[in-house]
């Protein structure tokens, strides 16, 4: 199965990335974009054939490396 | 006594680290490789800088689970001195030997610089050689040295006194201007609860010498000495 996580910043958590490529997109005269918040998305390919129990290691994955929770969330999609 | 110095792919400090202790301060070191599993013998553990497995992912993240750190984590709870400098620092983070993150510096680029630094708390087994509020000249070097966490963490270390080091004018103020990548209070280094493991920003090991125009990171060494004799 594949799974897509993708890995956002917290909300209060300051994005200078994001910052930047919508300073660029304002002068590229982009006016209507308020906000920038660039995440990582990832694609993972699964040998596994319950969904339930993947979700629940691919969420211990999220936990212990591909998210670092005191800064960022993340949400997984298994299709 | 024994220094180790533990080295991942990427590490590009343990060699300054290794001859501060060695050829510095005359003091036994070697080094550790990332896969090893024993930390037999050492006194004292440094994460030196670098750019451990190129930064994929976040700074430190997949260093953090490197074989060798189950051991890095058993030696800190059992008391072990543990010191990470840089990407060190953000290595204990990721591993959680110390709160908060370490996140891209807030003016996006690379900062290679001396900047003074505050010695907030001078009662930790690092700091102890240092005077309080004592402000030292030490070089820094990265591109993710943002110190953030959450409101209640940042609290918790004020109050505990574990801020040890924290960027500043050269008077002492820890100022915005002060502040070179946008750290929460301006902070450069902080220490763990139980004060025996060490993260920090700047690079003692590249201020203990003056043919390397600071002295200013010595007293980090000296204090561990210290500590240990």
């Amino acid at each position: 199965m594949k799974a897509k996580v993708y890995v956002t910043l917290k909300k209060g958590v300051l994005d200078p990335q994001g910052k930047a490529v919508m300073g660029a997109l304002k002068t590229m005269s982009f006016d209507e974009v308020r906000d920038v918040r660039i995440g990582k998305f990832m694609e993972l390919e699964i040998d596994g054939s319950s969904i339930e129990k993947e979700e629940a290691r691919i969420k211990d994955m999220c936990e212990r490396l591909l998210a670092n929770t005191v800064i960022e969330n993340y949400r997984i999609e298994i299709e | 006594m024994k220094f180790g110095i533990v080295v991942f792919p990427g590490s590009n400090c343990d060699h300054d680290c290794y001859h501060v202790v060695k050829h510095v301060f005359n003091k036994d070191a070697g080094y550790i490789w990332h896969k090893d599993t024993s930390l037999k013998g050492y006194d004292c553990v440094i994460l030196p800088g670098g750019f451990s497995y190129g930064d994929y992912l976040r700074t430190g993240a997949i260093a953090s689970s490197s074989p060798v750190m189950n051991e890095v984590v058993a030696f800190a709870k059992k008391g072990g001195l543990v010191l990470g400098i840089c990407n060190g620092f953000q290595i204990l983070t990721e591993a959680g030997l110390l709160p908060g993150a370490l996140m891209r510096n807030r003016g996006l680029k690379f900062i290679c610089s001396h900047v003074p630094v505050r010695v907030d708390n001078n009662s930790t087994p690092f700091t102890a050689k240092y005077g309080k509020n004592e402000v030292v000249d030490m070089p820094i070097a990265h591109a993710d040295g943002n110190y953030f966490a959450d409101a209640d963490t940042i609290k918790r270390l004020e109050d505990s006194g574990s801020i040890a080091f924290r960027y500043s004018t050269p008077g002492g103020e820890a100022t915005g201007e002060a502040n070179p990548n946008g750290a929460l209070l301006n902070i450069a280094g902080i220490v763990s609860e139980k004060g025996n493991v060490l993260g920090m920003m700047p690079h003692p090991e590249r201020a203990s010498e003056t043919e390397l125009g600071s002295r200013g990171g010595r007293g980090v060494f000296e204090s561990i000495i210290s500590t240990l004799a």
